[in-house]
């Protein structure tokens, strides 16, 4: 399998916190590599063939890149604002293509179907009208003005309220959500998505939060997201194609899926199609 | 009634049904399991040197063992979920209860494994899940063949609370259900009780809603 321009990005490849001494064998794309922490507290990334990996600890993990990356990891401003509380939600794996998780993650329409009673309820299925678009400056897919009514939509909301989102796919297995802020409106959510690619149907998954919530404690605020993303995990591994299909033969979308569509347009373009499907079979 | 919880266990999740069907308020201590490891920590382990959760507490009572805690609760609150009116019945309730134990072992193992990165010989669990789910099976079609839609009696009892969860589950451990119908029967029969709650990758009977009736007019 050609890496194509993916092979130059930046992916997660593990919790900072959770490093110790013995090097945690993982792998990117297909190539098994090593995350572990020097005695200088310094985390260092080795493939295989013993080659040094270029290492970035941001966000709450360690970030590397099988090549040379020609861009420096995308920025959250939001990460460096005090006051935030930071939310390491830990590894899931799960057996898709690492841009099916990020595409689902997109994904508004199944909220009352999949997260019921939590993130959407019938018979609030409608997704309002949104914008959608190709940020050429910043080379970013960015969805905008996105509502929708929430029974609870954060751990600190109490009741139901109609939720507004911006989402921001940065990287090609990376996407940023910006989420209304129960205890603070003038302020956004930050929940993130970051996919470690295994392979082209493997992916392990690392979520992460900044958060404007003094009250709930660490724990919980974990177990809320995980329980989020247990729902979507099983219906991820039963996805067909297992590929996410680039060619518009393949599928119809509708209204609510602008930002799919925007989004595999802007992988095409990029020619980031490692778990990608190009033709239709 | 205190139990220590971890919202992705299957087998804490075994308590949480059992509380549901049988009435009981619980007052939830969630456990930072992953990524955490709190289990593992000390204010647990002094609870449970085993290091497992789920833990109950009440009063002077500490449970360790899901399945005492699935009794527990129903001979304190409904025991017709006890089962036993027979010598047969009675049996077959202690048979499945045993029988779970080795469904948290290998589905259990799997999914851990397939999910969490935990360590395991995932082709052998996966073939002794298979196994388990097999005999579950050929169970569950002896049931019916008498008229019971359930493991141990014609109606729910701890031995189905006990089973169920990691049977549901078992496709996130890599183990497809898809072959075994007298199972899937059984898992919508658990799944459409009166005051079912539902776990993360355990949905609820969507379908279950009543058919749209179509006047005749409209045809």
């Amino acid at each position: 399998m050609e890496l194509g321009a993916m092979r130059n990005e930046w992916y997660p490849v593990g919790l900072f916190s959770r490093l110790n001494e013995r090097a945690y064998e993982t792998a990117l794309m297909g190539e098994p590599i090593e995350v572990s922490v020097n005695a200088d507290g310094k985390a260092t990334v080795t493939s295989r063939s013993g080659r040094d990996l270029p290492v970035r600890v941001r966000y709450g993990h360690v970030w590397s890149s099988l090549g040379t990356p020609d861009k420096e990891l995308f920025a959250i401003p939001e990460a460096d604002q005090p006051g935030r509380r930071f939310v390491d939600v830990g590894v899931v794996r799960v057996r898709c293509s690492p841009l099916r998780a990020v595409e689902n993650f997109l994904d508004i329409a199944h909220f009352p179907f999949v997260h019921t009673d939590i993130l959407g309820a019938e018979p609030h299925t409608e997704v309002q009208n949104y914008k959608v678009e190709i940020r050429d400056v910043e080379d970013e897919v960015w969805a905008t003005q996105v509502k929708f009514y929430q029974p609870q939509a954060a751990k600190s909301a109490s009741g139901g309220i109609t939720t507004e989102y911006m989402y921001r796919v940065p990287a090609p297995t990376c996407s940023v959500l910006y989420k209304t802020c129960p205890p603070r409106p003038a302020e956004w959510d930050v929940i993130t998505l970051f996919v470690q690619p295994l392979a082209e149907d493997l992916c392990d998954v690392w979520p992460w939060m900044a958060l404007f919530d003094d009250v709930t404690p660490m724990t919980d605020l974990i177990h809320f997201q995980q329980t989020i993303f247990l729902q979507d995990r099983s219906i991820l591994e039963n996805q067909i194609p297992r590929l996410l299909p680039l060619d518009p033969g393949m599928e119809i979308p509708t209204r609510a899926d602008l930002t799919s569509v925007a989004y595999r347009r802007w992988l095409k373009r990029h020619d980031y199609t490692y778990g990608a499907q190009l033709v239709a079979q | 009634m205190k139990l220590y919880d971890y919202i992705l266990s299957p087998s804490c999740y075994k308590v949480r049904l059992m509380a549901a069907l049988t009435g009981v308020e619980l007052d939830i201590r969630p456990v930072d399991f992953h990524p955490g490891g709190e289990h593992r920590g000390p204010e647990l382990l002094t609870l449970n040197p085993a290091g497992s959760i789920p833990i109950l507490e009440d009063a002077d009572l500490l449970l360790t063992e899901s399945s005492a805690m699935l009794v527990y609760l129903a001979a304190k609150s409904a025991p017709e979920w006890l089962g036993g009116s027979t010598a047969d019945e009675a049996a077959r309730v202690q048979q499945w209860l045993s029988f779970s134990h080795r469904l948290t072992t290998n589905l259990g193992g799997a999914r851990l494994h397939e999910m969490l990165h935990r360590p395991g010989d995932i082709a052998l669990l996966q073939t002794q899940g298979t196994a388990a789910l097999r005999e579950l099976e050929a169970g569950l079609v002896e049931q019916n063949l008498h008229g019971k839609s359930f493991l141990a009696s014609e109606r729910p009892t701890v031995a189905d609370i006990a089973c169920f969860p990691y049977v549901a589950l078992a496709p996130d451990g890599g183990v497809s259900l898809d072959p075994y119908p007298a199972i899937r029967l059984w898992s919508r029969a658990i799944r459409a009780l009166d005051a079912f709650i539902e776990m993360p990758g355990i949905h609820r009977l969507h379908e279950l809603k009543p058919e749209p009736q179509i006047a005749p007019d409209d045809e």
